[in-house]
């Protein structure tokens, strides 16, 4: 079959503007893109999508609710899989998961599942049309959740639907983890993150902010009191360094810290708000997944002069989304391939101002599948900057490993958790998210936690 | 919500605040802290918990006023809130029964060393106290280090008060005197290196509470990233106390100069000084 028309195009704010303001990029589908887009789906007996989807959204069925004007009911057909739609429809990276296995885009480009994903979830929010589903029945069961992140969120909203008393504890003074610390405003509005989770407390789940497990209370303590079973889902929280010299100079910061300043803690409103961010200047962001891109855009909204991303790799091995990519080029961010930072040199006053670099070129592939960058000799260069940012991934938080003894955890740190359950080495300790697998997706975090609700909750009513 | 159960002045710019946080009061140890904000605008800022008290549920803080964040906390009064505090954070000190000890406090620092002098005590060792200032209404904290130290000196920069001179120089009194099993200092940096550089002459280990930037407080973000012995670790979770003759004095004075210029221009605070917030 012939499809009847080309994929529809979100419209956007231009480069020249966005990069002036921390507004959200793409406006969204109006209803007539939304009826366009939904009508090139084949509502595919055996849909290949669904597949490519780590928490299995009902996608044809949606997207036939979206063809008959059933905006709202289309959402709610999604949340029967998926508690977090409008998040998922920004931010997972549809070109290697359902867009990817999508029928038509063998022909042309595959349907755009993520902008209709995003459209129904919106319209569902600002219609004020959002539908609480019906709780079951109370079990008397406790469960603890270690992080309000996609993954505690995700556990989080299964349980309480199967009658549960849920409680997440999350670290920081806002709940939603990397989705409120991590992902600027641009890219994932804030309001939304918000009412995302609102949804979630509305399931009767609770949340307590500032609340460290590991130091505020133990895993054991949890299970020793009140709760039935425990949830870990804090994420991959130690950020990874170089260990190259001048890496503690002043104006190096991990990619953790950059962000947080800007998102969570709103230092691009700084004097309004009182966290400081540096501002201006040639700033390097090195790293080449969204985390850097992300990143690198944020500091060209804070006004640097002129952003610069070093990536180790070539530009076919960069792990960001498609999107991000192309959002960041149009910005104006310079890419410089193949290379990589040997050292940052500072000024008398501790701050930086110069990265010593190197070249590199494609060797054999690593364990990763991706081919092994290898340096140049004697390919020395040097590039004048004023803030640096890495971003380079993360190292999993020791906070919660140290104190729980008993919990098994990698080489790496990592929590050992089985893949079809979330079970820990401990009875009634579950984990999943980037805990486990190290930095990953928002939606794949999610895929884990739903897994071990399903889990979690056949361990509370004593089902094998 | 943490409720100001008191608040009282003890010096210059600086309060000591008695407030509500049952969960912090519950678990902490001498040496932890906890990281606070006073409003939705604030900054996260870490500080140690001076005291606490499990029965009543509530922490005693120092703040010295350097920032706005600071200045917003000393501007409320009793019976207002702060809107959040998260901990306690960091590794307890490691407390244990060892002879004498000397506790030095610089400044606000001395708000640092009481609580471990306090556990050093309990634990059965002889304490010797130092604290410092510039000046004599910079000394804090007299009748609460005298209380549990055997001895307690005071020197002032300027001889308003006590000795005419440095902490460093009644601490090489001390050392010369007694056998010293270890040193613990908290200060300004400048004063946490003298110390070190003199007690390394002597081979006594020193021990130095650090507070750098710090962000998240929970070993998320790398700000308060120090080098001690040639190694990157992170305050808040590795710390905040280090072995001071392995400490990077230079680039943690250097770290904590970060902001001034920026914090400077927008507060327009006279003596606005990142580095009397140790």
């Amino acid at each position: 079959m012939k499809d009847k028309h080309d994929r529809q195009k979100m419209p956007e704010q231009k480069p020249s503007e966005r990069i002036k303001n921390f507004k959200e990029v793409p406006f969204g589908y109006t209803e007539e893109l939304a009826l366009n887009e939904a009508s090139r789906c084949l509502e595919c007996k055996k849909p290949m999508c669904v597949k490519g989807c780590p928490v299995n959204v009902p996608i044809p069925d949606f997207i036939k609710l979206v063809k008959q004007g059933k905006f709202a009911e289309a959402a709610r057909k999604i949340k029967e899989a998926n508690s977090l739609p409008a998040i998922c429809g920004r931010v997972c990276p549809q070109e290697d998961q359902c867009e990817k296995l999508c029928v038509i885009g063998k022909m042309s480009k595959p349907v755009a599942i993520g902008a209709l994903e995003r459209f129904v979830s919106d319209y569902e929010r600002e219609k004020r049309n959002v539908a609480i589903p019906k709780v079951s029945e109370k079990t008397g069961k406790k469960v603890a959740v270690v992080g309000s992140g996609p993954a505690g969120l995700t556990v989080a909203g299964e349980l309480a639907k199967k009658g549960h008393e849920v409680t997440i504890f999350e670290a920081l003074h806002k709940p939603g983890g990397v989705l409120v610390y991590g992902i600027p405003e641009f890219r994932l509005p804030k309001k939304i993150v918000e009412s995302e989770i609102d949804y979630v407390k509305q399931l009767g789940v609770k949340i307590v902010t500032n609340a460290v497990i590991g130091k505020s209370a133990t895993v054991a303590e949890l299970l020793e009191g009140e709760f039935n079973a425990v949830f870990i889902g804090s994420g991959a929280g130690a950020p990874k360094f170089m260990n190259i010299p001048g890496e503690n100079c002043v104006g190096v910061f991990s990619a953790n810290e950059y962000l947080t300043r800007s998102n969570l803690m709103k230092a691009y409103m700084f004097p309004e708000y009182d966290t400081p961010i540096p501002r201006g200047g040639i700033v390097a962001v090195v790293g080449g997944g969204n985390v850097a891109m992300d990143s690198a855009r944020t500091a060209l909204r804070l006004g640097a002069e002129k952003v610069i991303v070093l990536y180790r790799r070539s530009r076919e091995e960069m792990p960001a989304r498609i999107d991000e990519i192309h959002h960041a080029e149009e910005e104006g961010i310079e890419f410089h391939f193949l290379v990589n930072p040997i050292k940052f040199i500072c000024d008398e006053h501790g701050k930086v101002k110069e990265i010593e670099c190197i070249k590199m070129k494609l060797g054999e592939p690593d364990d990763s599948g991706r081919k092994r960058p290898v340096k140049i000799d004697n390919s020395e260069f040097s590039v004048k900057i004023d803030t640096v940012v890495i971003a380079i991934g993360n190292d999993p938080n020791p906070l919660i490993q140290k104190t729980t003894p008993g919990l098994e955890v990698n080489k790496w740190g990592n929590i050992i958790s089985g893949k079809e359950s979330g079970k820990t080495s401990i009875e009634g300790v579950y984990a999943g998210g980037d805990i486990v697998t190290g930095s990953a997706t928002v939606i794949e975090a999610m895929g884990a936690g739903k897994i071990a609700a399903g889990a979690i909750h056949k361990f509370l009513m004593g089902e094998k | 919500m943490h409720r100001i159960i008191s608040k009282k002045k003890i010096a210059e710019d600086i309060f000591k605040i008695v407030l509500e946080a049952p969960v912090v009061a519950a678990k902490r140890k001498a040496g932890q802290f906890v990281v606070l904000r006073p409003e939705e605008t604030s900054e996260r800022i870490p500080l140690t918990i001076f005291d606490s008290d499990a029965g009543k549920g509530t922490i005693t803080i120092i703040v010295q006023v350097v920032g706005k964040t600071t200045r917003k906390i000393a501007s409320l009064g009793e019976g207002e809130n702060l809107l959040d505090v998260a901990g306690p954070l960091g590794n307890p000190t490691h407390v244990e029964r060892k002879g004498n000890i000397a506790v030095v406090g610089g400044g606000v620092g001395t708000a640092v060393a009481y609580p471990v002098a306090k556990a050093f005590k309990e634990e059965g060792n002889n304490v010797m106290g130092i604290i410092g200032a510039r000046t004599k209404d910079l000394i804090i904290l007299e009748d609460e280090m005298s209380a549990i130290t055997s001895e307690l000196f005071i020197t002032t920069d300027d001889g308003s008060y006590g000795r005419k001179g440095f902490v460093t120089d009644a601490l090489k009194d001390i050392i010369e005197k007694n056998p010293v099993a270890e040193v613990l200092a908290v200060g300004p940096v400048p004063m946490m290196k003298a110390v070190c550089d003199l007690t390394k002459q002597y081979n006594v280990k020193t021990m130095v509470s650090l507070n750098p930037i710090m962000v998240d407080g929970t070993g998320m973000c790398g700000a308060c990233r120090v080098t001690v012995a040639g190694k990157t670790r992170f305050t808040c979770v590795d710390g905040p106390e280090f072995n001071g003759h392995e400490v990077d004095f230079d680039e943690l004075s250097k770290r904590l100069k970060g902001y001034s210029d920026m914090e400077k221009h927008y507060i327009g605070h006279k003596g606005c000084n990142l580095e009397n917030k140790v």
